[in-house]
């Protein structure tokens, strides 16, 4: 592709700049790009970020750590439930107490029903960046049946702030057990239309095969988590890895593929779907009887004096919480380790030498969310 | 590489160089605290030993305490998973300074750019450093335990 542009180069051209956003629809949020162009080939990308930081952090400072639960869901919204574990981990792990079995498991489908519905988005929007409105409209169908059975049990469907330290909120609904199951029947008939919609998809085959290819030693240099750096051949899941919850008992397969390139990064967000369903399948009907608050938690916490650091994976890669605790109330210092940040700066790396149209659909498979990286 | 090992290693390039235990009994890690000078030197090492490849800085950051800032680095290997913590002591308040590892692991530059941002501390040999998440104009620097925020919406 770009020795193409070089021989081309016969009529002299001038470099310009072009803004992309921050209201421009495919980057999903306030995000701004600074274009670099030679006619359409990029030549640079700047990102410039910021629009939406919250200084998440330095509140968290002053903040209590059931307080801080809640400010993680307005990070990566569409991984809320992995967020708010992050902080439950952390507090519970430097506290020392293990949550009940039931917990455990209500944990790890809540995560993966999030998971679900997070894809489903991104495959959605994925579609209709390219230009293929409808695949928008079948996965909000889809997605609409898991944000109800969050309502129900958690009251809310998108800031859901369902994990606290030491358990959950609220039991599970009655009804909770058999609308999942509800929706897992009618979701394996709906999946293979996704396939049909796009997958087979000749126009975008062409847009997204051997496009923005990432080879594995840069997304581990740039630190690219999730499933864009494992679309690379990266191993990074943190389920597997470092299991937490209740995956260390389910049986999953971690999707790597090798090529790396923006059509490889789709079909792993797909296949990774098809595991999520498989590990709520093993859950839903085994969901231990137990307490869904650990009685020795405290309403007000102190975590003991030291550093602690722990790993979730949400949608897009790894989340990981660093406190500094000097045994008070708040944290003397706290980092969260976005995945989206990560993931944003590699694009001017993949990006170079390609078109505009192609710079969406990169973008489109690194699923950012503009929140999670400014924080 | 197990952390006695890795410590005997560490020690044996910086003779000063001095060794804690954060986490959790049940996951502990190990944290080399090193002086400025001996950053880069440690950092090539710790990515191209053989044994050791920590070629996944998964998290980068600053801590302001009272008498010095801490760069504290969290670095894994991709295969093996062995994870250490390297952390610098960078005494200087006035002027903090450190040398940049973005030729490194390429994460950095930017995690670096956040730091710069939030806590004022310049890496040297950046290539690019400029605020990141702030306006240009920002004065000061939020994430310091000094910083007065003028408009004091989040003290209690």
């Amino acid at each position: 592709m770009i020795e193409e542009v070089e021989t081309k180069d016969a009529i002299k051209t001038q470099e310009y700049f072009v803004n992309m956003g921050p209201q421009h629809p495919s980057t999903h949020g306030v995000l701004r790009l600074m274009l670099e162009l030679d006619g359409e080939i990029i030549k640079k990308v700047t990102p410039h970020i910021g629009y939406i930081h919250r200084s998440i952090e330095k509140m968290s400072e002053k903040d209590s750590y059931r307080q801080i639960v809640h400010l993680t869901d307005r990070m990566d919204y569409l991984s809320n439930h992995m967020n708010n574990e992050a902080v439950c981990l952390l507090v519970e792990n430097a506290l020392e107490v293990e949550v009940s079995d039931r917990v455990k498991v209500i944990r790890t489908i809540m995560s993966e029903l999030t998971r679900l519905s997070s894809h489903q988005l991104w495959w959605g929007v994925m579609g209709m960046d390219l230009g293929a409105l409808t695949t928008f409209l079948y996965a909000f169908r889809d997605r609409e049946m898991i944000n109800d059975i969050f309502e129900e049990t958690c009251g809310a469907r998108l800031t859901v702030n369902y994990n606290v330290p030491g358990g959950v909120m609220f039991d599970i609904h009655p009804n909770f057990q058999q609308r999942v199951k509800d929706f897992i029947k009618s979701f394996k008939t709906k999946l293979p239309e996704y396939d049909d919609l796009l997958s087979n998809n000749v126009i975008f085959r062409q847009r997204t095969e051997g496009v923005g290819i990432l080879s594995k030693e840069d997304a581990i240099s740039y630190g690219v988590t999730g499933p864009t750096g494992r679309a690379s051949g990266f191993s990074n899941d943190t389920r597997k890895h470092k299991p937490y919850s209740a995956y260390d008992r389910v049986e999953f397969k971690e999707i790597l593929m090798d090529k790396g390139d923006t059509f490889s990064r789709y079909k792993a967000r797909i296949l990774e779907m098809w595991e999520s369903v498989s590990i709520i399948e093993q859950l839903i009907d085994n969901i231990p009887e137990g307490d869904i608050q650990e009685p020795s938690v405290k309403q007000v916490i102190k975590l003991p004096k030291g550093e602690f650091y722990q790993s979730v994976e949400t949608a897009r890669g790894e989340l990981g919480v660093y406190v500094v605790s000097d045994g008070q109330k708040s944290p003397y210092r706290l980092k969260f380790r976005s995945p989206g940040f990560s993931n944003l700066f590699v694009l001017d790396h993949m990006v170079r030498g390609y078109k505009i149209a192609d710079l969406v659909a990169m973008m489109s498979t690194i699923d950012l969310v503009i929140p999670d990286i400014d924080r | 590489m197990d952390n006695e090992s890795l410590k005997a290693k560490i020690a044996q390039w910086v003779p000063d160089a001095e060794f804690e235990e954060t986490g959790t009994s049940k996951a502990q890690l190990l944290n080399a605290i090193i002086t400025p000078d001996k950053l880069l030197e440690v950092a090539e090492k710790l990515r191209n030993e053989d044994g050791m490849k920590y070629d996944f800085m998964y998290c980068l950051t600053c801590v302001d305490f009272p008498e010095h800032f801490m760069m504290v680095y969290h670095l894994r290997s991709s295969e093996t998973w062995n994870e250490l913590v390297l952390k610098v002591k960078i005494e200087d308040k006035e002027k903090p300074e450190v040398e940049t590892l973005c030729h490194i692991w390429r994460t950095a530059e930017y995690h670096e750019r956040e730091v710069y941002d939030l806590f004022g501390v310049v890496f040297k040999n950046h290539p690019d450093l400029r605020r990141i998440l702030l306006d240009e104009e920002w004065e000061g620097y939020p994430l310091r335990k000094d910083y007065a925020d003028p408009v004091n919406m989040i003290s209690l």
